[in-house]
């Protein structure tokens, strides 16, 4: 693998940067591979990196319907935290995080990884009590955070309005100083280009038409172009597709896929340093090294596979910022596009055996799964590697949907009296 | 640079003397840059800035490159202005080519140190655009690691182009919603005759144009229509639409998004275009969201400029652009022009240009054999065409001095021959048309390419949508009013109205041969040697980064989009991104088609934040929900909690009380004599039918089948999987009547879960749901008094043998008739008092005034809390947080398990997880110090010197100081906690403190309930 | 955004009257004691979830309250039919026929 760094980029300028290596190959996939990873999204590609790298398996295909980190990596608003109230969850993201500081020298790539912190706001007594109740659980977790009063909250963010004028005035604030935003492409590409140089086959434009299951074992997959290709161990690594390719495999999942949109304004000169999320008033924003308000919401109520949501939900989201940002007002919507969330019951990830024998799902991730990129892929491919599943990814099994030993991170959902 | 000597008098060196929809009468004067300049009525800010000679309007993102005007509209990459007189009023990011000029606009580029002029990072630049390929960043600013941050902020410093304002909008923003059987997107030649087609067959029509006038490209137009200048037509069809009552035109209104089930969204500009700020009672800006039953797209084309080297200096711009700026606002934007073109249309550039009396240089046509109407036209003007040629280099920093012109061979692919150079101060170019196919992609439907047009088109869809005009390839007028009068038609049709024949104007015959595929000028270097020739200019990206891009692996125009940055920019890519994805498919040696297009997303162009925010900020954000008695609360100082959409009382402070004193106050006066609470959010449903005890037997946890008339119990709902996520007091009224109660914030959520249920599941029961929330006003006595106290003002015996705890009777209260439930929160002597909600605050206020003796004291939210926990009495939501069953709640009493229907929650609450004997359990907790108030959200743990992470055990959910206990009290959930009564749990706090614990039973006051049986 | 017919209002009202309530069809087992916790936990999470023809549950809960069914394509977002509780769809998709 070609190195990179700023001596590299002042050596290729001479040559008019006509010697840049390929960042990864194009191959034609092998008959038989030790594993294959159904979708090159970023959690496809980081555990195709991590198995080859840290677990030794580079005998891998990753096969992708469209081209590499196109679906929801391409379309998130990249924040990255890990302060999830539930042991389980906590334990899951910290693990990630700590993957995050260090991904672009560990990739040499340069990922963006910026930890400008991230501020959960509070709006009501019951949202301060379960900031407080996070926040300590976190703290137990050897997670950083704080909680913020809200002249704390004003002095870290001066553009927020903090004052009693708006409908739901902010009461306070959990903040992570370790949290962030990176550059989603970019994180997609590292991993690519690194699984690339470990040996691993990226097949994109690729659609896998069916799973090939013998004696309740997965053998391979069906694609169009190339056939059968077989493995070993399969994962499925496809947002939300995985529903579809469940059913390839003869199961159904506890997942809904829903439309979840965002928007980015114009760009304009720094303004918002950190990253401001309120789930009361239903909005999240931060801003782009480029200069745009990264914004987002909730999910659209249907199911939905078009990446496209309604107006109205862009309209609430909106709204839901200026309420936290009267300065926006005049600043102008660039673009707005959706992804396809796959949404767990409990809000919690699935990486799990399945019914199918050498069968695996990583899934279920819903709105959060960006900053959960590295650990996931790093989890997973653990457990494709030893054909068990990894310590911190057992909790997420999609048969505690039997059992009832769900991660519950929705929390109270606003009831109160 | 100015460029002009052929105009006299005024600044505007040049403006023509005549010509041009601009009002020469009304003189307009802007600042640009701190400097003052004029221009007339009908300008755009970037036509009054070229009648100025202003050549530089913008810095390069990335090379700092000194930038002008190119394009005439929407497409328009450079112009990004900053426009606004005052703090307030700053808008970032206004494109100079679709802003009205207005006397006093204030205007200034978003770039440039010290100046626009001058910039002094255009030299680092110059010596580090060489280390800047695209995705430079990627590869670079890893080390060390902990720089990265740093490295950024001088990133985002340089990025970014306008600001915006640090104070609040003066403005304000409406919207309507409009319901139409046609909506036309664009008024030019096809939208107008399409719109003047649906009128006259009776259909009601909406038609948008983004321009500040109707009419398209014949507003810059010099064709003839029925022999007449074109406008003529335009000014009467115009007239003849506004005849019509059904007929809404929408000047100044960018349709900019096209969204499922013909949902469209139009940005009216209403007084932003002619005023910094909005006059008093006006609206800035009016967002339009129309279900329209036919969608007519008449959205036309866009130029495409053509890929050359230093094709982004001044001077350069887009041919049809040249010939809007002259035709309509009698500019002329230079002095010596060179027109490069790939087709015949842009001929007329160079017409335009020579009959404004200028000179044109040369015409320079990449095709060897040009035939034509227009050619011919240029022929007879002596003017020089160059044929089988390209502009390949242009020379200038801050203006175009010169231009390099060579030979092609026949694919435009190589240089075939000797370069000569020119003199001129202006590039037009032109490489055909792209349709705007923007809103056509919105809902999902992919574009296709059209090789006879050189162009996408747009793709199947399953909208109701019907296009005409140049968006399909339809770039002659005459095909565009033809398609504009077949659409509206076939919309009238569909519609099943009686089509009326409309005759068409008669248009010019033009021939024209056919035009070149040709995207990307060669040069003598290879393309990473060449000059820079821009694609995308805003994010100034160059034939070479795309080609570079290729190279390296990024094969998808996704990819080549998503590491370029190719048509990110405001402008989304309307000039460069089919000149874009040319380039990248010649490099990859593929078809265009075969490479594919990016998709178009909402916005067409950017929307004002306050304009799809409508009013629905602050208090409109949500609405408020007040009760009967909210007056009251306010004039008695109440401090107030959200709790859902309501303000309920939370304390009322007396002077100089801190809101611990206030509590302590409230506390002590309900347990020592009556304290009285506005409990009127409280949800009431109205449960009727035969079956109505049934249900609630199956919604409810607990067993209804025998609670007797005048009798009220508690209930817990849950989910079905077992978990509690309501709970509340149901009464029943009558054999088949009861009322039933939720939380505050729970009500709507509860009646939709009774709904589903009985509608989906249970449909053979007969039971009715009403929601009475709003309809009673309830306020709560409780306390040793209040008995006495709802004595002196009802007719009714409240006597404890007449009237039981868990009772209910009707009676009035203050001369009201009242339903009274002996129910308790508090675990005190209490009643519920309800009365119709409009006699709420007289029964309220009657109670005032027979409390004195008893010092009837008002207490809120907060002192309910409290009051409730010294009983250990739960709150869903507070309590409980969805992950919870009544068993964890020590709620066992209140499931019934043996109840013959299995009831909701029931199977759930057995599954396996949820019978684990180390479950966390809702227990009470009493701090070793008992001054120490726990707080809520503390998570304990069994050993406090455990390391990192520390197992935890539950948390904390309720504590409080509990005046009339003096002591602190709590509860929380406690792993296996139901079994370890008495032992200690530790609380590690933020600051360092851990605070000690001891499990106990819930109910701190009264264990025996003897308080509120009295 | 949806355009969504109320078959028992009887018109055609906008989306943000009514309510997505998730796949449509699920009978509530008659005898959930009976069930294992798998089919417990069947019942209550796993979903079809298609790529495609879907039947979901609606409500018009800023109009008449009343929940239906609709027949919509997940990936073009057409509504292919409406229909009340108790009715069977007559639009199904290729692979349940």
């Amino acid at each position: 693998m070609q190195h990179y760094s700023g001596f590299g980029l002042l050596k290729h300028s001479f040559s008019h940067h006509e010697n840049w290596q390929r960042v990864w190959r194009n191959p034609t996939p092998k008959k038989k591979y030790d594993v294959i990873i159904v979708g090159g999204g970023g959690h496809g590609l980081a555990t195709a990196y991590y198995l080859a790298k840290e677990f030794g398996v580079t005998n891998v295909a990753v096969i992708e319907k469209g081209f590499l980190g196109g679906g929801n990596t391409a379309r998130n608003t990249t924040i990255v935290r890990s302060n999830y109230l539930w042991d389980e969850a906590a334990h899951l993201y910290e693990h990630a995080m700590k993957l995050w500081e260090g991904l672009s020298q560990d990739l040499n790539y340069n990922v963006m990884f910026s930890q400008r912190g991230c501020l959960n706001l509070g709006h009501t007594l019951q949202d301060m009590r379960d900031i407080e109740r996070r926040v300590n659980a976190n703290r137990l977790n050897g997670i950083d955070g704080e909680v913020l009063d809200a002249q704390q909250v004003q002095e870290i963010v001066p553009v927020l309005d903090c004052s009693d004028r708006a409908r739901y005035p902010v009461m306070g604030a959990s903040w992570q100083p370790r949290a962030g935003v990176a550059r989603h492409d970019a994180v997609a590409w590292g991993f690519a280009r690194g699984a690339d140089a470990h040996g691993v086959d990226l097949i994109q434009q690729t659609e896998v038409q069916d799973l090939i299951i013998e004696d309740g074992t997965v053998v391979g997959v069906r694609t169009a172009q190339y056939g059968e290709i077989r493995a070993d161990r399969v994962g499925c690594v496809v947002a939300g597709n995985s529903s579809v390719l469940a059913k390839m495999g003869g199961f159904e999942l506890p997942l809904e896929s829903h439309p979840l949109q965002a928007l980015v304004s114009e760009p304009i000169k720094p303004i918002l340093d950190t990253v401001v999320m309120s789930n009361h008033v239903h909005g999240y924003a931060s801003q782009s090294d480029k200069g745009d308000l990264v914004i987002g919401a909730g999910i659209d109520g249907y199911n939905g596979y078009g990446q496209r949501g309604s107006y109205s939900t862009i309209e609430h989201t909106i709204q839901a910022v200026l309420e936290m940002f009267p300065v926006f007002s005049r600043v102008r919507m660039n673009r707005q596009w959706g992804g396809i969330v796959d949404t767990c019951p409990d809000a919690c990830p699935i990486i799990s055996e399945t019914p199918v024998k050498n069968l695996f799902f990583n899934c279920g991730w819903g709105t959060g799964g960006f900053k959960a990129t590295p650990g996931s892929g790093h989890v997973f491919a653990a457990s494709l590697a030893k054909g068990e599943m990894h310590e911190l990814a057992k909790p997420f099994s999609m048969f505690r949907f039997h059992n009832g030993a769900l991660v519950d991170e929705h929390g109270a959902a606003g009831v109160a009296h | 640079m100015t460029s002009s000597s052929h105009t006299h008098g005024s600044q505007q060196s040049n403006r023509l003397q005549d010509g041009g929809r601009i009002d020469r009468s009304k003189t307009l004067t802007f600042t640009y840059n701190g400097k003052q300049y004029k221009g007339y009525a009908g300008d755009t800010l970037a036509s009054a800035l070229l009648a100025n000679g202003v050549d530089i309007v913008g810095r390069s993102f990335k090379y700092s490159r000194p930038r002008g005007i190119v394009a005439a509209g929407a497409e328009e990459p450079n112009a990004i202005m900053q426009v606004g007189a005052t703090e307030a009023t700053q808008i970032p990011n206004v494109r100079a080519t679709q802003q009205s000029l207005y006397d006093g606009l204030v205007a200034g580029t978003t770039n440039g140190w010290p100046s626009v002029e001058t910039d002094l990072m255009e030299y680092v630049g110059k010596v580090g655009g060489k280390m800047m390929p695209p995705g430079f960043y990627y590869k670079t600013f890893m080390f060390p690691q902990s720089m990265w941050e740093t490295y950024e902020t001088y990133i985002r410093k340089a990025a970014g182009l306008g600001r915006a304002p640090k104070e609040r909008d003066p403005d304000s923003y409406d919207k309507m919603n409009q319901h139409c059987d046609v909506m036309i997107v664009g008024a030019g030649p096809a939208g107008l005759a399409a719109a003047l087609t649906a009128a006259l067959a009776g259909a009601r029509v909406i038609i948008a144009d983004e321009q500040s006038e109707f009419g398209g490209s014949l507003l810059s137009s010099t064709e003839t229509l029925d022999g007449k200048p074109a406008s003529e037509w335009v000014t009467d069809v115009v007239k003849e639409l506004a005849t019509f009552d059904d007929v809404m035109m929408l000047p100044n209104s960018q349709v900019n998004g096209y969204h499922d089930h013909n949902f469209l969204t139009i940005q009216q500009h209403c007084t932003d275009q002619f005023a910094d700020r909005a006059p008093n009672g006006q609206v800035a800006q009016r967002l339009h969201r129309v279900r329209a039953k036919w969608v007519i797209l008449a959205t036309g084309a866009h130029e495409r400029p053509l890929v050359f080297g230093n094709n982004d200096v001044p001077g350069c711009m887009v041919a049809n652009a040249v010939s809007t700026y002259i035709n309509r606002y009698g500019v002329v934007p230079g002095n010596d022009l060179v027109l490069m073109t790939s087709n015949d249309n842009a001929y007329r550039t160079a017409l335009d240009w020579h009959d404004a009396g200028r000179n044109v240089v040369a015409i320079v046509d990449s095709r060897k054999n040009p035939q034509g109407t227009l050619v011919d036209a240029a022929r007879e003007r002596g003017i020089t065409i160059m044929v089988g040629s390209g502009v390949i280099d242009v020379q200038g920093g801050k203006r175009v001095t010169g231009v390099s012109i060579a030979p092609l061979n026949d694919a435009g692919d190589e240089v075939a021959g000797s370069i000569v150079k020119m003199k001129a101060d202006t590039v037009a170019s032109s490489g055909g048309w792209s349709p705007v196919i923007h809103l056509s992609c919105h809902t999902g439907a992919r574009p296709v390419w059209n090789d006879d047009i050189l162009g996408f088109t747009p793709g199947a869809t399953v909208q109701k949508q019907l296009t005409a005009g140049a968006i399909n390839g339809s770039f002659s007028t005459a095909q565009a009013l033809l398609e504009g009068l077949s659409a509206a038609q076939d919309a009238v049709q569909l519609l099943g109205l009686t089509e009326v024949e409309v005759a068409l104007p008669v248009t010019e015959e033009i021939t024209e041969s056919k035009a070149m595929a040709l995207f990307h000028i060669p040069h003598t270097k290879p393309t990473a040697k060449a000059p820079k020739q821009f694609v995308d200019y805003q994010n100034d990206v160059t034939a070479a980064g795309i080609e570079l891009a290729c190279r390296e692996g990024f094969e998808s125009i996704e990819h080549v989009k998503r590491y370029t940055a190719m048509g990110f920019g405001t402008d989304q890519g309307k000039l460069g991104n089919i000149n874009g994805m040319a380039i990248a498919a010649k490099t990859l040696n593929q078809t265009i088609p075969q490479t594919g297009t990016t998709i178009f997303r909402p916005n067409y162009t950017p929307v004002t934040f306050g304009a799809i925010a409508g009013r629905d900020c602050g208090a409109l954000f949500d609405p408020e929900r007040y009760t009967a008695m909210h007056s009251w609360h306010v004039e008695h100082g109440a401090k107030f909690e959200d709790v859902g959409l309501w303000k309920r009382p939370w304390y009322y402070p007396k002077a100089n009380e801190t809101m611990q004193d206030a509590l302590n106050r409230e506390c002590v006066a309900t347990r020592e004599s009556v304290g009285i609470l506005d409990a009127s959010t409280l949800g009431k449903i109205d449960i009727q039918g035969k079956d109505a005890r049934e249900f609630l037997g199956r919604v409810y946890s607990n067993a209804w089948a025998k609670l007797p008339i005048g009798k009220c119990r508690y209930g817990l709902m849950c989910g079905e999987d077992g978990m509690v996520f309501d709970d509340g007091v149901t009464s029943c009224l009558g054999e088949n009547h009861f009322l039933m109660t939720t939380t505050s914030g729970g009500a709507a959520h509860v009646l939709e879960w009774l709904e589903i249920y009985h509608q989906t599941e249970w449909p053979e029961l007969e039971v009715y749901f009403t929601t009475v929330t709003d309809h009673w006003a309830t306020m709560t006595i409780s306390g040793p008094n209040s008995r006495k106290l709802l004595e002196k003002i009802t007719d009714g015996d409240v006597s404890k043998d007449s009237m039981g705890f868990m009772d209910w009777k009707t009676m009035k209260v203050a001369g009201i008739p009242a339903r009274v439930f002996r129910i308790s929160f508090t675990g005190e002597l209490s009643f519920e008092i309800n009365v119709q909600a409009n006699y709420g605050l007289h029964v309220w206020k009657a109670l005032f005034e027979h409390g004195e003796e008893f010092n009837l004291t008002p207490y809120g939210t907060e002192t309910m809390h409290i009051l409730r926990a010294e009983k250990g009495f739960i709150i869903a939501g507070q309590d409980t947080d969805g992950s919870v069953h009544p068993f964890d709640l020590g709620l066992s009493w209140a499931v019934a398990m043996k109840k013959p229907f299995s009831f909701i929650g029931k199977r759930g609450m057995q599954r396996e997880d949820c019978v684990r004997p180390d479950r966390k359990q809702l227990v009470g907790l009493k701090t070793i110090d008992p001054k120490v108030v726990l707080p809520e959200g503390a998570q304990g743990v069994l050993d406090p010197n455990a390391p990192i992470p520390m197992p935890m055990v539950g948390h904390v959910t309720s504590s409080y100081w509990s005046a009339n206990l003096n002591r602190s009290i709590a509860m929380g959930f406690v792993k296996g906690g139901l079994e370890k009564m008495g032992e200690k749990v530790f609380y590690p706090l933020a600051d360092g403190r851990v605070i000690e614990a001891e499990i106990c039973n819930p109910v701190f006051l009264d264990p025996k309930g003897e308080r509120q049986h009295v | 955004m949806f355009h969504i017919y109320c078959p028992h209002c009887c018109e055609y009202r906008e989306e943000e009257e009514f309510h997505a309530s998730g796949q449509a069809h699920i009978p509530r087992p008659l005898d959930p004691d009976a069930c294992t916790d798998q089919e417990w936990g069947e019942y209550m999470y796993f979903r079809k979830n298609p790529r495609g023809i879907h039947h979901e549950l609606w409500v018009h809960a800023a109009g008449c309250r009343k929940f239906f069914n609709i027949t919509r394509d997940t990936q073009t977002y057409e509504i292919k039919e409406v229909y009340k509780i108790g009715e069977q769809p007559s639009v199904v998709a290729n692979s349940d026929q």
